[in-house]
Order: structure tokens, then sequence, then C-alpha cells
């Protein structure tokens, strides 16, 4: 399968037209046929998943231990496709969001950078190429998260740079050491090793570091405090950006390592993942509920909703990875689109705190739509696409008697209704503080909120079409237990 | 060789990490920038040490013990350029933020914890 | 810094380094060196004179920008990538094309061989831009 390479491939080529195209609105143009591309492409390499099993690629040729292989499941092809409607969305939502005509070529430089390391780490089958993405991510982003170069953001920036940036040595570390044991680092041959390998105390020193290092990324209890102190500061579009996408590649990360080969310790480790994914739920649930910004509050809720992915994990039970899995579908879309109403609200109302806004249930019933969908999408309102993964998360616990983690995940959810309703009825229901204040206020009509109404499809259509989803995230979870599939296709391939 | 490079890997994550926790932020990226060879030095290392072979060989008659693991290598440059351009991209963020607000005082940057 | 004999000596030392550079990009397939470390050493061509002549001038003497160059660098890059794609074959696999040269024996051009060139130019291009940026805020 050549076509595993072009969702790296596309973006690279589009970086290079970013490069050399001055206009702004060629530019514009140009970044929504690419996204559009790249999520032509991704459902391409699904349904491709979905006909043939496994796809595997061998960069240049070299067989499968020893060069880089490319390998896309039904995990990797689930997370390209949401990672690819989250582009398109934010692509369009730029077209009227992004300030400064100036900063839009190189602002879509660096998006497509982001999007070529997220499908990068998405269908990579190696721990180095893996890092070699989660570095390309990194850059990226710290790029887009100081672009307008204001205080806030230069001090946002720094912090985001140095908490990541040891992570990714840790990570880097990690890797050494783990091929200082094993000699590999090519994922399948790595669960071939270890999985037939008594020894369990030598491998759990590069499982902590890793465990730390994807713990970073994904935002997790005790390592999270990069994330609210940096998501609030850039252009809302970059903040939605990230919010959909970077925290989710550290917990794809965490799976796919903890299914596939640090199967050793396996009881220590689980357990100590419940109880971090416990304490993340329901400090960033609280920590969410006492905000007053907006993109605070949802800065704590990527946080709080991390924790339901790591619990699945933690649970490790098929139903509890696809719920997972589902999750992170479900999350990637709604969290995305719940950050994409704030820049609305911040575009109409000029500001993000909610003691400054007000009224807009009045001045715009569509948005207050748009806005109703996503959250209660995320809080698992039933016919929408939040409900189901809670439901297996939840039924996969009470199976699994985690009866505390189980009660964590209930509580969550009322800090996350809690803080949803806070921001309706501030934001939406109460009336407009500022009539008296000089505020400027935009006029908004219905292409402006394309990208909304597209996200909000997307949570409908994962709530109404949930049977299908779960048999994918079911199948998703099946290659993930038994990774035997897997280490067979990648192999043994050619 | 291997102990010495050992300790000196020991000697590196240790003034790194000093030098990570002082409230400068210039010092910080210098500490940052030891980690970094630090770790770097330690994938070189925990790959095992083969002086004097060479990497590539034409015949394949040649046994395993006789010629060195390339990958290590390989694998040690990559992260060499990679935490290269990270350091400029730290190094150029301090001088902006400098340029900026006035202070280089880790202490200082409180701003965005805030309620 | 007005050093006539720095800046005499950068004239020659420019010339070397690139010569070098580019004697490093060449053999770099089988041996040390290779795109990056000769990218690296052309731009180091270009600081040292930096550093006898001034910025502003090096500048002004730049025929060829540093974008420029990064953008050239990644196109060559993923030229790199079109014969594999085109013959279906795993992507960046070497296709080689061996030219005798009579007494001078054989000359070996493959597609790894314009990887290596898009990486030393944009690896000369991205250390340029990083230099020029960062001294020009000083």
């Amino acid at each position: 399968m050549t076509a595993i390479v072009l969702p790296i491939l596309v973006p690279f080529l589009f970086i290079l037209a970013f490069i050399a195209i001055k206009s702004h609105r060629i530019a514009q143009a140009l970044s929504i046929i690419g996204s559009s591309i790249l999520l032509v492409l991704s459902l391409y390499l699904f349904f491709q998943v979905k006909d043939q099993g496994i796809l595997t690629l061998n960069m240049g040729g070299w067989k499968a231990p020893m060069g880089i292989t490319l390998v896309i499941d039904y995990f990797s092809a689930l997370m390209l496709v949401v990672t690819a409607v989250i582009g398109l969305a934010i692509t369009i939502y730029t077209l009227y969001y992004l300030p400064g005509q100036h900063q839009h070529t190189r602002f879509y430089v660096f998006f497509f950078a982001l999007m070529m390391g997220v499908n990068g780490a998405f269908t990579t089958g190696d721990v180095f190429n893996l890092y070699v993405w989660f570095e390309v991510i990194l850059i990226s982003s710290f790029i887009l998260i100081i672009i307008g170069h204001s205080k806030a953001q230069l001090e946002g920036g720094i912090k985001y740079m140095a908490l990541n940036l040891i992570g990714s040595l840790l990570f880097l570390a990690g890797l050494g050491l783990l091929y200082g044991k094993t000699g590999t680092l090519n994922m399948a041959h790595l669960a071939e090793i270890l999985r037939t390998d008594p020894q369990s105390t030598l491998i759990n020193s590069s499982t902590a570091l890793f465990f730390i290092a994807f713990g970073i990324k994904a935002a997790v209890f005790p390592l999270f405090f990069w994330l609210p102190a940096s998501y609030h500061t850039p252009n809302i579009t970059v903040t939605a950006l990230f919010a959909g996408l970077l925290t989710k590649v550290g917990v794809y990360a965490l799976i796919r390592f903890f299914t596939l080969f640090f199967v050793q310790d396996q009881s220590f480790w689980l357990s100590t993942m419940a109880v971090i994914a416990g304490l993340t739920m329901v400090i960033g649930g609280m920590a969410a509920s006492a905000h007053y910004d907006i993109r605070r509050i949802l800065s704590y809720h990527i946080i709080s909703q991390i924790g339901y992915m790591i619990m699945g994990l933690a649970i490790f039970t098929p139903l509890a990875i696809a719920g997972a899995i589902f999750f992170m579908l479900h999350n990637m879309i709604a969290k995305t689109n719940t950050f994409l109403v704030a820049g609305v609200i911040h575009r109409s109302q000029g500001s993000f705190h909610l003691k400054e806004v007000g009224g807009l249930l009045k001045q715009n019933p569509l948005l207050a739509i748009l806005f109703i969908i996503p959250a209660f999408a995320l809080v698992g309102v039933p016919p929408l696409s939040g409900f189901f993964p809670k439901f297996m998360l939840i039924k996969a616990g009470i199976e699994a008697q985690d009866y505390l983690i189980v009660a964590a995940a209930v509580i969550t959810a009322m800090f996350t209704l809690y803080s949803k309703i806070k921001i309706w009825n501030q934001a939406f229901l109460k009336k407009d503080p500022s009539s008296s204040q000089l505020n400027i206020r935009k006029s908004l009509w219905v292409p402006h909120l394309i990208p909304l109404i597209i996200l909000a499809l997307v949570s409908v259509f994962l709530g109404l079409f949930a049977a299908t989803i779960f048999d994918y995230t079911m199948a998703a979870a099946q290659q993930l237990i038994d990774p035997s599939d897997y280490i067979h296709h990648v192999l043994n391939n050619q | 060789m291997e102990i010495l490079l050992a300790i000196l890997v020991g000697v590196l994550y240790t003034a790194g990490t000093y030098m990570v926790l002082r409230r400068s932020i210039l010092k910080f990226i210098i500490g940052l920038i030891f980690l970094s060879n630090a770790t770097n030095l330690l994938v070189f290392l925990s790959a095992g040490l083969t002086a004097g072979k060479p990497a590539f060989v034409e015949d394949a008659t040649t046994t395993s013990g006789q010629i060195a693991d390339p990958l290590p290598q390989a694998l040690v440059l990559t992260a060499v350029v990679i935490g290269f351009g990270l350091t400029v991209f730290a190094l150029a963020l301090k001088l902006k933020f400098f340029e900026t607000t006035g202070t280089d005082d880790l202490d200082q940057l409180k701003k965005t914890d805030k309620q | 810094m007005n050093s006539i004999i720095l800046q005499l000596a950068a004239r020659y030392i420019k010339a070397l380094l690139m010569l070098f550079a580019v004697i490093a990009l060449l053999r770099g397939h089988n041996h040390p060196g290779g795109g990056f470390i000769g990218g690296l050493l052309a731009a180091l061509a270009i600081i040292y004179y930096s550093f006898a002549f001034g910025w502003q001038k090096t500048i002004l003497n730049l025929r060829i920008l540093p974008t420029t160059y990064i953008s050239w660098g990644l196109g060559m890059v993923s030229l790199s990538f079109v014969p594999a794609l085109l013959m279906q074959q795993p992507a960046l696999k070497g296709h080689w094309v061996s030219i005798p040269l009579g007494i001078a024996g054989t000359l070996k051009l493959g597609t790894p061989l314009v990887f290596d060139i898009g990486v030393f130019m944009a690896v000369i291009g991205v250390t340029l831009l990083f230099f020029f940026t960062l001294i020009k805020n000083r």
C-alpha cells in the first residue's frame, strides 16, 4: 500500500506551496483544498483497512525490523479520519477568525506541519519515528502558539516549551534504554520480544520514562500544568486545533504502547493508571468549575476528559479500550467545536470572560443550538456522541468491579454538566451586561458558523450511528488487545 | 570507556537539572541544552559502544561482532538535529520575551496562571 | 569588528569550507558526512564570512535568500519521493543509475543523492535564517 505515506506527503507538499505563495486569498483557497484532500485520503485509507485489514508500508523497501514501517490499523485509521475532519473545520474557520492577513501563509505552513506530524504519529510503527513526529508537532505548535507575539502568548509559550521539551527528553531517554535492552525499535518487533520476555523489572525503567513523557504530552494529573497556563493565550483557532489534536496524540501513544508491548508488569501499571485517571478527571473537573474565562474552563475540561481515556486503558477489557477509542473520537470533535464556539462568542461580544458576555440566546439562536450540541455531547446526553462512550466505559468499569473509578467518572460528569450550565447561563441566558459599554459588535452570519455546523453534524452522526461506530471501535480494541495480527502483518510483510 | 561516559551522562544530568531549576530563563535554557546532550549520550551509550569497527561492509560475509551498529549513530544524529532546532527556538523565544517584557526572571511569569 | 587578517582569511576559508561541505555531502551515503553535516558546514562558511565583514554586508552579498534555500531544499526532498511513487514501490525506495566514466571509475547517482542535496539546501537555509534572525534582533 503506497497510499499510506500520502497523509504525511500531502501536507508536506502543501507546506512547500505555502512557503512559495504570498497572496493570502490563494493561500486560503489552497488550505481548504489541502484539508479536503486529507479528508478524502483518510476516508479512503479507513475503507481500505475495513476491506483488507491492517495495512503496512516499509519505507525505502527496507524489511520490517530494520527499516521504518508505517502501519495503519483500525485505531490509526479512525484517528486519521477525525484528524482530517478537525483540520477541515479549522481551515474553514481561519477564513473568518484569523486576524492579520499577512500572518495567513505562515499560519498555514505550520498548520500543515502540525497535520503532517499528527498524521505521522498516528501511522508510524517505529518508536524513534514516533519521537520524530512528536518533535515535528512540538516545533510547529511552538510557532503556532506565539503567532501574534503578545506578552501573554510569549509567557504561555515559554511554559509550554519548557515542560514539553523536558517531556521529549524523557521520551528520548526511555527510547535509548529500550533500544539498549531489546536491540530494536520497531513496535511489532518489540511486542514480539517483550511479550515473551520474563524480565519485567529491567523494562520498567523504560516504561516509567515513556509513561511520564506521554503523560506530559497527554496532560494527565500531576503533569498537566503546562496546559491551563498556555492554552488560553493564543488565537482561538490555534487553541481549538491544539485542543482537538495535541493531547490526544499523547493518549494515542499511551494506548498504543501499553497495549502492544509494555505488558510486562501490567497489574502495577494499570492500577497506577487507574489512580491517575481518577485524579485527572476529578481535579480537571473541579478546576474547570472554578473559572470564569471560557477558554480556561474548556482547557481544564480537556484535562478532565483525558482522564476518561486513560480510564479506558486502565480497565483494559476490550469494551473499555473500545470505549476509550470511541471517547477519543467524540472528544476530539466536540472539544474543538466548543473552542470554536468560544471564538464566535468572542467575535460577537468582544470577550472570553463570562461576566462580560451575555444575551447570546436572543442575539443568535443558531449559535445557541451550536453550543448546546457539543456541550451536551461532552456532558453525555443520550442522542449525542458523548453518551455511548461514557456508557461503555462505565459499564466496563462495573464489569471489572472498579467501582471507585466509576464513581469518579460519574462525579466528573456532574462537574462537566455544572460548568457547561455555567457557560450556558452566563453567555446565553443572562442579559447582555455591556449595553452601556463601547463594544464593537461584529455581526455574524451563517457562513461564519459553517465549521461549527460541520463538527456539530459529526457529533450528531457519531451519536445516531453509534452502533456502527461501536463495531469499528470494538474491532480496533480487538486488534489492540490481541496484537498477534498486527505483529504478523508488520513482520511478515513482503 | 563505558564507565567514563556513564559518569559524564550522570554529571550532565545533574548539571542540567540544577540549571533547569534556576530562576533565570537563560540558565533554564542552558540547563535544557545540558539535559538534551546528556540524553543524546545516553542513547548512544545504552546501545553499546564498538570502537574502531566499520558500520558498513561491502560483502556480507563478516559476522555481527565485527561491525558497529549504525542505528544508534543515526538516532543520535537525528536527535542532535532536533535538539539544535529546539534550542535555537527556545533562545529566540527568550530573546523576544526579554524584548517585550524586559525580564529574565521565571518568577515574573505568573500572569497566565492567575484567575 | 574590522580586522584585516580575519577579512583576508575569511575569503579563502569561506571557499575552502564550501568545498569541504560539498565533499562531505557527496561522500555521506556510506561514510561520515551527508546532507545535514554538509549543510551545516556550508552555513558555517557564510557565518564565518559574516564574522569578518559584518552581517549587513553578508546579507547584501547573499545571492540566494535563506527562505529560497529552504523551499528549494524541501522541493528536492519531495522530488525524491516521485520515482518510487510512480513505480508503485514503497516510498523513498532508492533507485540508482551507474554511469561508467572510463578511467575515473563509475559514477553512481540515485534518489538518495537527491534527498541528501535537498537536506543540504534546507539546512543551509534554516541555519542562516536562525542566525540572521537572532543577530538582527540584537
